[in-house]
This record gives C-alpha cells, sequence and structure tokens, in this order.
C-alpha cells in the first residue's frame, strides 16, 4: 500500500470510529483479508510498447485512426490516442462485456422499435469485427483506401456518414456501431481511471476540472467556487 | 427428485429492504427465519470500501451492482397487439441483485405519500366528479390509510437515519419544511445536509417564482447516527458516488448499514445466497403455502418447506412468483378482471440539464444521492387540477447526486457529440452545469399490466415477465405542463440554455435511456378481492401464509419516490404479522 492509500485509508477510517464503539450491532471486524479484496483492480495504465490481444493489426489501425478523430489532439489537450484510448477498448474486447456476459443473449431476435433497445445477437466483440471490415470496406470502394490512410478531413467525413447513418452493410447497422459501440467505448476509455489503460495520467479529468477517485467533498460542497485540487486515480496517484 | 431442507417458520424470498425489515421483526417475535437470495453476498467491506468502488467504469459502465440480464430479464411492448422484445441490456430502469438488492445502489430520496394519494379514486370523485376520470384510467384507493402508515413511515426514518426538516408536526406547521407535508408524529431524526449549488439556485429561484422550496428528505446522513437496531451510520461527504454504488461512509442507508450487523447475530435468522427461488408451493387445497422451491449454486433444486413464505424480492420478480406459482387470477386486460398483474405503472420523469456561465461553478462531482430542494407546489392535489383536466401531479426538485464524465456530460442543444468541437464544449461546460427534474406519477390503465411471455425464458428455464405499458394521454398532458414549469425554473435560476427530456404528447415510453427504478404495481392492495392482489396488511387474499412485499402492492405510480412507502409497509405489514396473524393464523380481512 502506498503512502498516499494509507493517508486516505485513514481518513476514510476516522468516520468509522463511531461504528467500532457500537454494543449492539457494531459493523463486523474488518479483517486484513477484506482490507485487500478492497483493493482496486491491478493498475496496467496505457503502454507505449502494447500490442493489441484482440484487434487485429487492419482493425488496430482502423481504431486508432477513429480514435484520433473522435477526440483529437488539439489546444484543449491531448486525444483519444495519445491517451490510450485503443488499448481501453483491445483490453475490454477480453472482459464479459466484450462477450455481452451480462447481457440477455438468448433468440429469438427481432428488430423492434427503437425504444425497446439493442435486438441484436451480436457481441461488443463482434460488433468491432463486423463493423470496421464493413467501414473499410467501404471506404475501399469509395476512396480506394482503408479509414486509417485517408486524410484527417476524409476520415471525419466517412465518420459523420456512419453516424447518420447513410453507409449501409449487409451485416450489422453501422449506425449502431458507431454510436452504442465506438463512440460510446472511446468516451469511456477517456474518461475512465488510467487503470483501464485509457485516459493516460488523469490527463482528461484535467482537461475538464474532474478530481477523478477524490471522493471527499465535505468541506467544498457548499462553495460555488473552483475546487482547487487535482485528480487522483484508483491507485492514489496523483496529477 | 429435489433436495428437501428442513422447515422453518417463515422462509423470506429476496435479503433487500423488505426482506431485511421482514426478516428481524419476525426474527425479534422469536420465528425461525430463513431469507434466500438469488444474488451474492455482500457488504460495505470490501465491497463498497474505498478506492475500489468509485469506479465508474465497473459500476456505472459495467453495472456491477445490477441484476445480470443474462441470468433473467423482463421482455417489453407498448400495447398488447405488439409482440415484445426482450429487454437486454439495462436501460430505463436498474433491477439491482445480491444482499441489499436495489438498496445497495439506491440514490436515497427518502419521502413519504400525499395521503390523497392511497384514496386516490375516493379523492378525484369527492373533489372533481366521476366524469373527470377518463375512459381506460383504472383509479382504485389502496385501502389503507396514511395516518395507519405514520408510525411506520417514521419508523423507516429512524431506521436509516435520515436528513431532513419537518413541515408539519402533528398538524402544526413547523417552518422551514415542506407545508404541504402530511403530519409527521416528529421531526426528523437528523437535520437536512449541506446544499450543493444545484440547489441552492433551485431554492433561490423557486422562491423567487412563489413557490415553497424544501430539503428533499435524504437517507443520506448529514451526521453521525445509531439507529434503534444500534447500527451506527456515519455522516455523508458528498462524495459523488452514490446512485449506481455501494457507500464508502456507511453513509446511504441500505439493510448492510442499518438492519444486517443486527440481524446477523441473531440465533434464529439465518440466510442463504446463490438461492433463486422458482416457485411458491402450495398445499392440495390450493389455499396455503407449504414453502418455495430455488434453484441452488449448484443448479440443483432444492425444496425449502415453511409454515409462512414472505415474497420481499424485486417488484418484478415477486409478480412473476405470483404468476408461475399460479396464485391469485392473472389479470385479463381485455375483461378488466383478474388480480395478478393488473395496474402495472411506472412514473414519468423530465429531467433538463441547466447550463450556466463560468463564473457560477456547480461542480457536479460532489453530490449526494438524496440532497437537493425540492417543491411541492404541484404534488399530488396541492393545486385545483380542474383547470388543466388531467389527474396526477409530482415533485420538481433541484438536486445534485454526483455526476462524473464516463455517466456522460450533458451538452447545450446544438453541440457536437465528437470532434474538436466537442471537445472544447466538455471543457466549457462540466464544471457549470446542473440538472432539475420533475418527477410525477403514473395512472394505472386497464391495457397497462404484466403477465407471463409466451416466447422468451431465462436462464433457468422460466418464462420471461411480459410489461405492456405506454405513456397515455393524461399522463403526457400532464408531463407538458410540468415541463414549462421545469423551463420556467431553469430561466429563474439564471441558466443560460437547457436541454434534456420532456415527455411530450405523441412520446412513447422509451426504455432505452435510463429514467428511474421506480416501476410498480402487478399485485395491488385493498379493500376488494376483486380488484387487489393482497389486503391491506399485504397478505394474499387467496393464500393466507403468504405476504407480498414491495412497490408492486402499488395501486398506481405515486409522485414521491417509492422507498419511503415500501419500507413504511413492510414495517406495517410486520406489526400486524406480529401484533394479530401470529395470534390467530389465518384471513386478516374476511369477505
Amino acid at each position: 500500500m502506498s503512502k498516499d492509500t494509507d493517508r486516505r485509508a485513514f481518513l476514510k477510517g476516522s468516520v468509522l470510529l463511531p461504528a467500532l464503539g457500537a454494543a449492539a450491532c457494531s459493523p463486523p471486524a474488518t479483517h486484513q483479508d477484506d482490507l485487500a479484496a478492497s483493493a482496486p483492480a491491478a493498475a496496467t495504465p496505457a503502454a507505449a510498447d502494447y500490442k493489441p490481444a484482440f484487434f487485429t493489426p487492419a482493425e488496430w489501425a482502423f481504431v486508432q485512426a477513429a480514435c484520433a478523430r473522435l477526440i483529437p489532439n488539439d489546444a484543449n489537450g491531448p486525444g483519444a490516442l495519445e491517451l490510450g484510448v485503443p488499448q481501453f477498448i483491445d483490453r475490454q474486447m477480453g472482459t464479459p462485456y466484450g462477450a455481452a456476459a451480462a447481457w440477455y443473449m438468448q433468440g429469438p431476435f427481432f428488430e423492434g422499435k427503437p425504444e425497446f433497445g439493442y435486438q441484436s445477437q451480436l457481441t461488443p466483440k463482434q460488433q468491432y469485427r463486423l463493423g470496421i471490415r464493413a467501414i473499410d470496406a467501404w471506404c475501399a470502394k469509395t476512396h480506394g483506401k482503408v479509414l486509417a490512410d485517408l486524410d484527417a478531413k476524409t476520415q471525419d467525413d466517412v465518420l459523420k456518414q456512419v453516424e447518420a447513418g447513410k453507409v449501409k452493410s449487409d451485416d450489422l447497422p453501422l449506425d449502431v456501431f458507431f454510436t452504442a459501440f465506438l463512440l460510446k467505448n472511446v468516451m469511456e476509455g477517456y474518461f475512465g481511471d488510467p487503470m483501464y489503460g485509457g485516459n493516460r495520467d488523469m490527463a482528461a479529468w484535467k482537461m475538464i476540472g474532474h478530481p477523478g477517485a477524490r471522493a471527499d467533498f465535505l468541506e467544498w460542497v457548499d462553495k460555488p467556487a473552483a475546487y482547487p485540487y487535482g485528480p487522483v486515480d484508483l491507485h492514489g496517484r496523483q496529477a | 427428485m429435489a433436495i428437501r431442507n428442513k422447515p422453518v417458520d417463515v422462509v423470506i424470498v429476496g435479503l433487500g429492504w423488505t426482506g431485511a425489515i421482514l426478516a428481524i421483526e419476525l426474527a425479534k417475535a422469536g420465528l425461525e427465519v430463513l431469507a434466500l437470495e438469488r444474488g451474492e453476498d455482500q457488504d460495505t467491506v470490501p465491497d463498497w470500501a474505498y478506492p475500489k468502488v468509485v469506479d465508474e467504469i465497473a459500476q456505472s459502465a459495467r453495472n456491477g451492482l445490477l441484476q445480470n440480464l443474462s441470468k433473467t430479464t423482463v421482455t417489453l411492448r407498448h400495447d398488447q397487439a405488439d409482440r415484445a422484445l426482450p429487454y437486454r441490456q439495462i436501460g430505463s430502469f436498474k433491477p439491482g441483485t445480491g444482499v441489499g438488492g436495489a438498496g445497495i445502489h439506491w440514490s436515497g430520496v427518502h419521502s413519504r405519500v400525499m395521503p390523497e394519494e392511497l384514496r386516490l379514486k375516493s379523492h378525484v370523485t369527492e373533489r372533481y366528479g366521476r366524469k373527470f376520470i377518463p375512459e381506460g384510467m383504472q383509479l382504485q384507493d389502496w385501502g389503507i390509510t396514511y395516518d395507519e402508515l405514520e408510525p411506520h413511515f417514521d419508523r423507516f426514518e429512524y431506521v436509516c437515519g435520515t436528513s431532513g426538516k419537518a413541515g408539519n408536526i402533528g398538524g402544526v406547521k413547523s417552518p422551514g419544511g415542506n407545508p404541504f407535508e402530511a403530519a409527521r408524529s416528529r421531526e426528523f431524526p437528523l437535520p437536512p445536509l449541506k446544499d450543493p449549488p444545484t440547489s441552492v439556485l433551485f431554492a433561490k429561484a423557486t422562491r423567487e417564482l412563489g413557490y415553497n422550496p424544501y430539503s428533499l428528505p435524504a437517507a443520506n446522513a448529514s451526521q453521525p447516527y445509531r439507529n434503534p437496531y444500534g447500527c451506527d451510520i456515519g455522516p455523508c461527504n458528498f462524495c459523488g458516488f452514490c446512485s449506481d454504488y455501494g457507500c464508502i461512509n456507511y453513509s446511504k442507508a441500505s439493510p448492510q448499514t442499518t438492519i444486517l450487523p443486527a440481524l446477523r447475530q441473531m440465533k434464529n435468522f439465518s440466510y442463504k445466497t446463490n438461492a433463486h427461488v422458482v416457485r411458491v408451493n402450495t398445499a392440495s387445497d390450493g389455499k396455503t403455502a407449504t414453502g418455495v422451491t430455488y434453484i441452488d449454486g449448484q443448479g440443483r433444486e432444492v425444496e425449502q418447506p415453511a409454515g409462512m413464505v414472505v415474497l420481499a424480492a424485486f417488484h418484478l420478480h415477486n409478480v412473476r412468483l405470483m404468476l408461475s406459482s399460479k396464485i391469485g387470477k392473472p389479470y385479463d386486460p381485455k375483461t378488466g378482471e383478474g388480480v395478478i398483474g393488473r395496474n402495472f405503472c411506472y412514473q414519468v420523469l423530465n429531467s433538463i440539464n441547466t447550463f450556466f456561465d463560468k463564473s457560477t461553478y456547480i461542480n457536479p462531482f460532489m453530490g449526494s444521492g438524496g440532497v437537493g430542494q425540492a417543491i411541492d407546489d404541484f404534488n399530488a392535489d396541492n393545486f385545483d387540477h380542474g383547470p388543466h383536466g388531467f389527474i396526477g401531479g409530482g415533485v420538481i426538485w433541484g438536486r445534485q447526486t454526483g455526476a462524473g464524465p464516463v455517466r456522460g456530460i450533458p451538452l447545450p442543444k446544438g453541440a457536437p457529440k465528437w470532434g474538436s468541437s466537442w471537445k472544447q464544449a466538455v471543457k466549457d461546460n462540466y464544471l457549470h452545469t446542473g440538472r432539475i427534474e420533475a418527477q410525477m406519477s403514473n395512472m394505472a390503465y386497464r391495457g397497462a399490466f404484466l403477465d407471463l411471455d409466451p416466447t422468451y425464458r431465462d436462464a433457468y428455464g422460466e418464462p420471461l415477465l411480459r410489461m405492456t405499458l405506454d405513456w397515455q394521454d393524461n399522463d403526457l398532458r400532464m408531463s407538458e405542463f410540468f415541463g414549462d414549469k421545469l423551463n420556467a425554473i431553469a430561466k429563474a435560476m439564471g441558466a443560460t440554455s437547457a436541454s434534456g427530456r420532456i415527455i411530450k404528447r405523441g412520446d412513447h415510453w422509451d426504455t432505452r435511456a435510463y429514467q428511474s427504478t421506480h416501476i410498480n404495481g402487478g399485485t395491488s392492495m385493498g379493500a376488494d378481492p376483486k380488484t387487489s392482489a393482497v389486503n391491506k396488511y399485504l397478505q394474499s387474499w387467496d393464500v393466507p401464509n403468504l405476504f407480498v412485499l414491495g412497490a408492486n402492492v402499488f395501486t398506481h405510480g405515486i409522485c414521491y419516490n417509492p422507498t419511503g412507502l415500501v419500507g413504511a409497509l413492510a414495517y406495517w405489514a410486520a406489526a400486524n404479522i406480529r401484533d394479530t396473524y401470529l395470534k390467530s393464523p389465518g384471513p386478516m380481512v374476511r369477505t
């Protein structure tokens, strides 16, 4: 446990002190095992030499190109590519989410009114596989190159057309792939804790003024002013 | 052949709020009580300890605390003529799972109910006349009065350590509280929480508009507190991880913070996890419950005999168990007859984001689930509905519940969804955006109901519960009325613009975007067995040793958040079981 987590564990512990004195109903004594289990998952922030586990080289080039356009690097701060978002998405594909493990995926599958939400049997992994293939095929047919090889302006134009449902595929609705998977996961990776592989050095939090995992504002909640402290991540690092 | 366990006095299905309340109260009465929980065991430490739980990816994006829909879900449709489709991903409502149930990831808004809502049909008829009720609207009285429930509302608030300021103690108006409040017997256990910026702006604006803002009652403790069971609760630190999250500070009331530490010490109480109940078993007379059948963690079928069965799971599962156990007559929307599945309701929720200039700091990352200022000027029947021609009302609030960027950064109308301009917009707006909402009632209609889906089954091979529900004209016109109020309040707050969702005529129930988990009805309570599944003591009319708890006993979707009423009804049922039923088991209301 780092010094910083120690400090915060102590601060958090201080509100529990009265509980320890309760006669009838104090919470059961906390064991070392419990405290170990309350630690966040291992931190594996974005790495410079990351090798994708799920995406093929062609898909990886697409994901990197899309990240660079969806959240570009500009005067306001680094973009999704710089913060490791492609790594975040690749790693998410290896979690239960990638396999839609918590979704109801039994058939029969019917298209329905949009208000009834996702009705496809495609998992997130299958969405990426089919979605990238379809968009790259459309780019090759229309522009003679896959998305990653197009210039930024043309990439933006392609992504806008995909978002608007103007690029069609027999395999899947590409506007759904764009909004409910690609863009959604890019946002998650950009703003999620760095331990998941995106938001390197908490730069996205710094850009918008989000303090990350500080989670303690008793002295600040009634002050409508700028909060003075920078973010902290789940492993206690400050930025 | 099923494994058969040793009989117990009481078996409780589900160990969330109502299960924990019934368990401790019946165990205190000396009964041997067993609770069966379908999910895992979980507790503040280690599951919601800092820093692990303040993780937006795990909790908000991946729904860490919610029901795993791959195991069981529901199907949805707007109309009886439609084919229902499965609720494949979490959207409009968020059922929980595991010990503590939805009492873990809730926000903490802890209201009661407006007295006239419990006798809505009588009240509307008396004030506006029978013709004011539109065709197809199925108004009913609940068969219980606010005064009967008052001690139990009080009890649940004192168990939770609820923060608030009384507006009406024993019929005497109490300054500083909600002037529309129904009489309470005493002050809240704790004073109101500090107001975050959204609430301060909301209170000022609504006061200027001539309304009566008050501190929303919150089961998020404003001070250290010891409850009647001897459980200690710590003060909320506005961490901003509340709804969707377990509480790091023992501050948000949950079964884990307020009941289970005492309950676990009782020798005549035990519980099993990974025990998914699929059936209430009845004797051959069909009038006596003999126990339940559940599927254990290894997939084995187990029979648990019991002298009394309490359904205390979440709404969806309680209703489905009644249907799959064939207890009570299923509702038929064609004839309007039958009771199980009848009066399925939700609430209507309008939510708008209020954007302020850069000198106004909202700091939305700070907050607490229940903290906020609210007005009841348009709640229930606190205003004359005659000129407006709709039935129902709502509470309007400026809450600040805690919002992080993975949960979504709202932007003004017309802002792009990605690219450099989007990035500029999130940078400009994040710290300066608040949210105000109107939470409205939802009336019962003849065509809105629950039954078993003919096509889809869950991982246990059981038919899914099917929901048939859509917004009706009465509710949509009410929603438009509240939309106008919200926009006027946003303007008075000094917002430079507002964007969000106002449900209006032509809109349909959208099950994709989160609204609230306040689904209700399906096993209504009441005085008439022809229109209710349970009597006023939440006792099945058909099987007197079966008690059914939860918001499924509502007869319409009330204006306030349901948990306060659900908890009070649980204490009410427990008190009557203890004081009356146990002395003379059998029907507590004769027909």
